[in-house]
């Protein structure tokens, strides 16, 4: 008992000494980089739309996502995107760049452990339990969406 | 008497031979020039970031033999301890010497816990020169204990950056000789006051530190003010501010002549929040510019306390909390 009260007292005293990280700068920093690649992505589909101004929507915003994918790989090759990140924070990890971002990384990490047990068995090992948690949301939401027809 | 978990040493071992390597980041912090040997690129021409932290070890090894004035076979063990898994990076290292090798592990505490373990095999008179060899590579544990290099994320305010460098002591027998001494040791206890944070180890070693602090202070009749400087490993800023805590409540006053490596190691512009963690944060700092002031008489007597987290990747996605370890060596210019 006397190890247990210890230990809570201790947990407790830890508690109000750990710095919180600063919520106000971190909302800006994180809305104004987001708000920057979103910039980004609607001036790839303006710039597509006037390439290929017969394409119809769905095709613009899938050019959209696919040059954003490629231009966070492409950062996060050069070792860019996790200073974004760092600086950014949910700002660069919500968009489809942090996706890219998220299974470029480990796949350059692991490359040395080799191709098929390395780069391509841990390709996923961040961006694995967000894909999981989003198909298992889909399929309850689904079926929501089925049993109340809404 | 003292109780058993301190060893007062009755023909102290002397050190005769240092070497510290440091990366790059460590070069540009505050100690850059005092390590040896300093790198610029962390990949040390090497492929892979292990294989560099075990070159960054054979060469912290190799030289420290030399700086004793020494050769492999003079040497009668070698004790090697890291962060990675299965220590590789010290057993790969042994590789290329002819020397008999035992692997310890105590995290970051290794340091310590190797210069205590050859102080009394010395002193027992089993051995007459031990190397003792530890280290940690920033890019490497990252890859071990968190997530890739290059994802953008954020780290928390409480959270510690791995040291890149490797150190390596030579411990001979003292009989007759003056130098730097290891008079006194003590073997910490496991202490676990519940932290599960991963990101805020120096919570979870403060208690560890004060275990041991305590017991080596009453063991040893000694007060805080007998010595030039304390020094624990790498407790990082807010664990340091603990440990003061702790000790206060407890009537050991620790003063200006208290100091913790992982808070030192780098400046406030290095954006490491809580400071430097990892084998190699107090290794490099005691067998640099420590140890030289100790040699120069500087510093008399030094006690050095460093602190590991015995964690591993598993128990802390099983939710356990973290053990904290300390052990402590009393240097002593005699």
């Amino acid at each position: 008992m006397d190890a247990k009260a210890r230990e809570k007292g201790y947990l407790k005293y830890v508690d109000s000494k750990t710095p919180q990280t600063k919520m106000w700068p971190t909302l800006f920093y994180a809305f104004l980089v987001g708000g920057i690649i979103c910039v980004i992505g609607e001036g790839l589909g303006d710039i597509a739309k006037l390439i290929w101004p017969t394409l119809a929507e769905q095709s613009i915003s899938a050019i959209t996502s696919a040059g954003l994918v490629f231009l966070a790989s492409f950062l996060t090759g050069i070792g860019v995107y996790d200073k974004i990140g760092a600086f950014a924070g949910a700002g660069s990890i919500v968009p489809i760049t942090g996706f890219s971002n998220s299974i470029a990384s480990p796949a350059i990490e692991f490359k040395n452990e080799g191709f098929i047990f390395g780069m391509a068995a841990k390709m996923f090992v961040v961006a694995g339990p967000v894909i999981v948690n989003g198909l298992a949301s889909a399929f309850v939401i689904g079926i929501i969406y089925f049993i109340f027809g809404i | 008497m003292p109780d058993k978990q301190t060893v007062i040493f009755k023909n102290a071992p002397i050190i005769v031979g240092t070497f510290t390597v440091a990366g790059p980041k460590e070069k540009k912090g505050v100690f850059g020039d005092y390590f040896h040997l300093t790198l610029d690129n962390d990949l040390f021409g090497e492929k892979t970031f292990e294989k560099a932290e075990c070159k960054m070890m054979e060469t912290a090894i190799a030289r420290a033999i030399e700086d004793a004035g020494k050769k492999d076979g003079d040497i009668d063990l070698l004790l090697g301890g890291d962060l990675l898994n299965q220590t590789v990076s010290s057993s790969f290292s042994a590789r290329k010497f002819v020397i008999p090798y035992v692997g310890v592990y105590g995290a970051c505490s290794t340091m310590a816990e190797e210069l205590a373990l050859a102080a009394c095999l010395i002193s027992g008179g089993s051995h007459k020169t031990i190397a003792c060899a530890t280290g940690s590579h920033f890019s490497s544990a990252e890859r071990q204990y968190r997530f890739p290099l290059e994802l953008g994320n954020q780290r928390p305010p409480t959270s510690q950056w791995t040291t890149t460098g490797t150190a390596c002591a030579i411990l001979e027998d003292g009989t007759n000789k003056k130098g730097v001494k290891i008079t006194s040791a003590t073997f910490g206890k496991v202490v676990d006051f519940g932290v599960i944070d991963v990101n805020n180890m120096g919570a979870a070693m403060a208690p560890a530190a004060f275990d041991s602090l305590k017991a080596h202070l009453a063991n040893t009749h000694t007060s805080p003010d007998d010595y030039d400087l304390i020094l624990t490993g790498d407790l990082g800023k807010m664990g340091q501010e603990i440990l003061i805590d702790l000790c206060e409540r407890d009537g050991i006053k620790l003063h200006k002549n208290y100091c913790d490596c992982g808070q030192m190691l780098f400046t406030n512009k290095q954006n490491t929040f809580m400071g430097a963690s990892g084998c190699g944060c107090s290794a490099i700092i005691l067998n640099s510019i420590i140890y030289d002031r100790l040699k120069s008489g500087k510093y008399k007597k030094v006690l050095y306390m460093a602190t590991g987290a015995l964690l591993s990747l598993v128990t802390s996605q099983q939710g356990e909390s973290i053990p904290g370890i300390a052990h402590i060596v009393c240097l002593e210019n005699c």
